[in-house]
Order: C-alpha cells, then structure tokens, then sequence
C-alpha cells in the first residue's frame, strides 16, 4: 500500500514539474486572494501610517485577522488544488489506467494525499511570507504555527481527494466540488486559526486544544478516505 | 403530449401502506391546526416572556424533526454501506429523509432567529448549536445536489453514501471545535434559550407535546411521499429505458426488411406513427427530418 502510494505521489509530483500549473496558476491565484484581503479590509490612513514607536504599521484590522485571512488564502487554493489534482486523472483516461494498473485504493489516495500535502505545503510557505509582508503578521512561536499548518493541511488533503474522487466524474464538478468541501473543512479552518493566532502571540499552550482539533479531524478523515476510496474509483 | 395514463401508475407501496400514508397526511394535517389553534388562542401568554412564547409550540418540534430526519437519514445511509443490508431502499430512504431534514434545518434557523430577535436581542449568534445548525444546512444542501448528480442507481447510491458520511462525521467535530472556541474566547453573554422553557405547566405542555407529534406526522408524510416519488422516478426512468431498446429492436428489425429494396430508409412503423412515444428523446433531430421531408435550415 505504501509502495502505491509513493509510486502514485512521485507520479502526480512529475506532472505537476512538467506542467507547473500549481505553481504557475494557483500560487498567483493565492497572492491575488491575499492583496484583495488586502484592499477589501485593510484601514490604510496616511495619518496612522508612522505609529507614536517611530514603525510603520500595516493597518491593524489586517494584523489581528492575519491568521484567519491566510487560512482562507489557503483553503481557496486548496480547493483549486484538488480540482487540478483530478483534472489530471481526467484526461486521457488517466482514471482507467489507473483503475486497470492493479493499484491499492488505499494506496492511490494516500498518493494523491500525499502530493497534494507537498504541494500545499510550498504554496502555504509561500502564503504565509506573504501574509508577514503584507499584513505585518509577526509568528511568535514558527514551530507551533508550522505543526498547526502541517495537521490542517493534513485534514484539508484527506477532505479533499474524497471528494475530489466524489465529484470527478460529474459535469457539474466545478460548480459541487466547493458547495461540499467548505462546510465540511469548517472545523478545520477554525482550529487552524486558533493555533496559529496561538502560534502569533507565542502561547503555544493555549494552542493546545486545536492541535487535538485538527489530529482527530486528520485521522478521521484519512481512515475514512483509506477505507472508502476503493468503492468511488470502482464507479 | 400524451396525457398521464394513471391506471399505469405502478403500485410503490401496498394499498395498506397507501391508506395508512393517507391517514397519517390527514392526522398531520388535524394535530397542526390543532396545534396553532391552541397555541395561538388557549394557551395562556408566559410570564417572562409575554406572546413570544407561542413560538415554543413551533421551533422546539421542528428542530426536533430535523434531529430525528438526519438520525434516520445517517442510519440509513450505514445500512446501506453495509454489504448484508445493501439495497436501493435504504438510499431512497437516506434521500427522502434528508431531504425533508434540509427542508426543516431552513425552518428551524428562520424560527430561530424570529425568536431569537426580541429575547436575545440579535437575530444571529455564534453559538455552537447555531453554527453547527447553519453548517449542517449548507452541509446538506450540497449532500442533495450530490444525490442530484447523473448516473445509475447503484453507483449514484455508493456516491451520496460515501458523501454523505463524510458531511455525518463532521457534525460532532464542527459542535465540539465551536464549542470550545467560545468557551475559550467569550463568556456566555446571551441568554440561554433553556430559560424560556421554565416552568411549563397545564395547556402550555399539552400544546407543546402536540405540536411534537404534529410535526413528527408531518415528516412521517412527507417521506413517505418522497420515496413514493423516487421509486416511481426509478421506475420511469428503468420502464423508459425498456421501451426505448424495444423501439430500436422494431426500427432495427425495419431497417433489415426495407434496406433490402433500398427504397427508403425509413421504417415502415416510423413513417405510419411518427416517432414512437411522441418523444423526440430517442430520436434525434435528423431522422426527424427525414420524416418531416427534410425541412432544411430548422
């Protein structure tokens, strides 16, 4: 099963080195996020721009919603992640060949997890740099903001790939795919702004509870989506 | 069109299950205006909290009855996962009662928020039941436009199972993670909505036990009603499916007997009747218009 996996993640890293539609499309589409976040709520007066300290400041509605604004950054590139993440199975019947290769299920998802995990985890540093110049986040605490970032993304990859294989086939896919994956990721999106707000002010300890949060979303969804990918790639 | 042949209407239930479906319908409908009779003009107003008490008699049992759909709908979900008791019923079931559950989620969301207005003083608060309510509508409403999505029976079943576990498994998560949020962030400032249930006594409990059955009935009904209508739509569609390949079989048969002279491509059936069924769905539109003398430029 591991074996599969690795095979199925170095397959989907491939293409996506060959193609780099992630890198090339959906970190842009990223950064866009994070400059309208910008724009749409960030208090910019000229008069506030040099704080009574002598520092500029970035406007505090962005900083204090730094972490959730970054999560959501995320969670709308992961969505279009997952659609790219199929997009390839999609073409040239790649879903067949793969259905035809033998493969453990249970091995096929945690592939895709797996690159899919990757990739979102180089789009995310990159995020995140962007959220500490543009909205003046300052982490306290990097290895507790890395580890809540790391569980969440966990969480987010096993959501997704389900239902990513749920809705591939459908016309309709474009349209579904978001309507199903956000209320369900909505545990997630909290928890991970509340360790990483815990992770910005450097109290990891009261971070704690959503570090456990996130575990048991991850592992429910990553047995969930281990057990049940067989029956959605038989269809 | 050709008009709806009801006599072909092919039984669901057995006439037993008809008329006690019937009799539950008229019982829902009698225990409601019963309900809103009593709740509206017996019922005595309450001391806290004046007229807006009648809405206990309404929100309490809708939310009820989304509790109770979802609880049916998930159960019947596993036990169609189950290999041992896998049938199209219980997927029937799961959407039926689902679907009803969106329907009383809404309800109990607006009723909510109407009571919520003049007690609490906001029609929207982030409390864990609230959200984990509003997340479970929106959760749904995707889980139905899954259901929604082409496909045979069998695998479109396997799909809304799998799919609608998933949503399942996140309700406890999403109530639990929101409810440490505000006990970690907010001291609990709105009222509890328990206290507006203080101290129910006389025709104010009856009325409240009754609007519980009423709406209780009401949803039996209306699922029953809804997997009446989906296995009817399953049939249609399979009876639909028979007689387009017995038409094709005749038109292939045509075919052979009149390819033979090569006189005309169309079948003798087909020109005498037109298309079968009155229904251009399994013909398309050329072979339309070779009847039709080829109007060009349609």
């Amino acid at each position: 099963m591991l074996r599969d996996a690795f095979l199925v993640c170095e397959k989907d890293l491939r293409i996506e080195l060959k193609s780099k539609i992630i890198f090339n499309q959906v970190l842009p589409f990223g950064m866009v996020v994070m400059l309208l976040f910008g724009l749409a709520i960030g208090k910019f007066d000229s008069n506030s721009l040099v704080t009574a300290s002598g520092s500029l400041s970035n406007g505090g509605a962005l900083k204090s919603a730094a972490a959730g604004l970054f999560w959501i950054a995320v969670m709308l590139s992961a969505v279009i992640g997952v659609q790219r993440s199929f997009a390839i199975e999609n073409q040239d019947q790649a879903r067949d060949a793969l259905r035809l290769s033998a493969l453990d299920p249970a091995g096929i998802f945690l592939g895709k997890a797996g690159a899919l995990l990757f990739q979102l985890v180089v789009l995310e540093v990159i995020i995140a740099f962007g959220a500490v110049f543009l909205f003046g986040m300052h982490i306290a605490t990097v290895w507790f903001f890395c580890l809540a970032a790391f569980l969440a993304t966990l969480s987010l990859v096993a959501v997704g790939v389900v239902y990513g294989a749920l809705t591939s086939g459908a016309r309709t896919k474009e349209t579904l795919l978001p309507l199903l994956f956000f209320p369900v990721i909505a545990p997630v999106l909290l928890s991970a702004t509340k360790a990483c707000e815990a992770a910005i002010a450097g109290t990891p300890s009261s971070g704690m509870i959503w570090i456990e949060v996130l575990l048991a979303f991850a592992f429910c969804y990553l047995a969930l989506g281990t057990v049940a990918f067989g029956p959605l790639l038989e269809e | 069109m050709s008009e709806v042949n009801f006599a072909a209407i092919p039984q669901v239930f057995s006439k037993r299950a008809e008329t006690a479906t019937k009799i539950i319908g008229v019982l829902a409908l009698l225990s409601l205006i019963a309900t809103v009779w009593l709740g509206l003009f017996v019922t005595p107003p309450d001391q806290f909290m004046g007229n807006l008490v009648r809405l206990l008699y309404v929100h309490p049992p809708i939310a009820w009855v989304m509790f109770v759909a979802y609880g049916v709908a998930f159960l019947s979900t596993l036990l169609y996962l189950w290999p041992r008791t896998r049938d199209l019923r219980f997927d029937r079931l799961a959407g039926a009662s689902s679907e009803v559950g969106v329907i009383f989620t809404g309800l109990t969301l607006l009723s909510g928020s109407i009571w919520g207005r003049p007690t609490w003083g906001t029609w929207w608060t982030w409390d864990p039941l609230l959200t984990t309510t509003a997340l479970l509508f929106v959760m749904y409403l995707g889980y139905l436009a899954l259901r929604r999505l082409p496909g045979d029976p069998e695998t479109r079943a396997k799909r809304s199972a799998i799919g609608g576990l998933v949503a399942f498994i996140d309700v406890p998560i999403v109530y639990f993670s929101v409810l440490w949020w505000k006990s970690l962030h907010q001291a609990p400032t709105v009222l509890d909505p328990v206290t507006g249930k203080t101290y129910i006594h006389g025709s104010m409990a009856y009325t409240l036990l009754l609007g519980f059955v009423a709406f209780t009935l009401l949803y039996v009904y209306f699922v029953a009603k809804r997997y009446r209508l989906e296995r009817l739509k399953y049939l249609y569609d399979r009876v639909l499916l028979d007689e387009a390949i017995q038409e094709r079989k005749r038109e292939a048969a045509d075919f052979k007997a009149y390819g033979a002279d090569k006189k005309s491509l169309v079948p003798t059936a087909f020109a005498e009747n037109g298309p079968a069924l009155g229904d251009a769905r399994f013909f398309g539109t050329e072979e339309e218009s070779v009847v039709g003398g080829g109007e060009a430029g349609r």
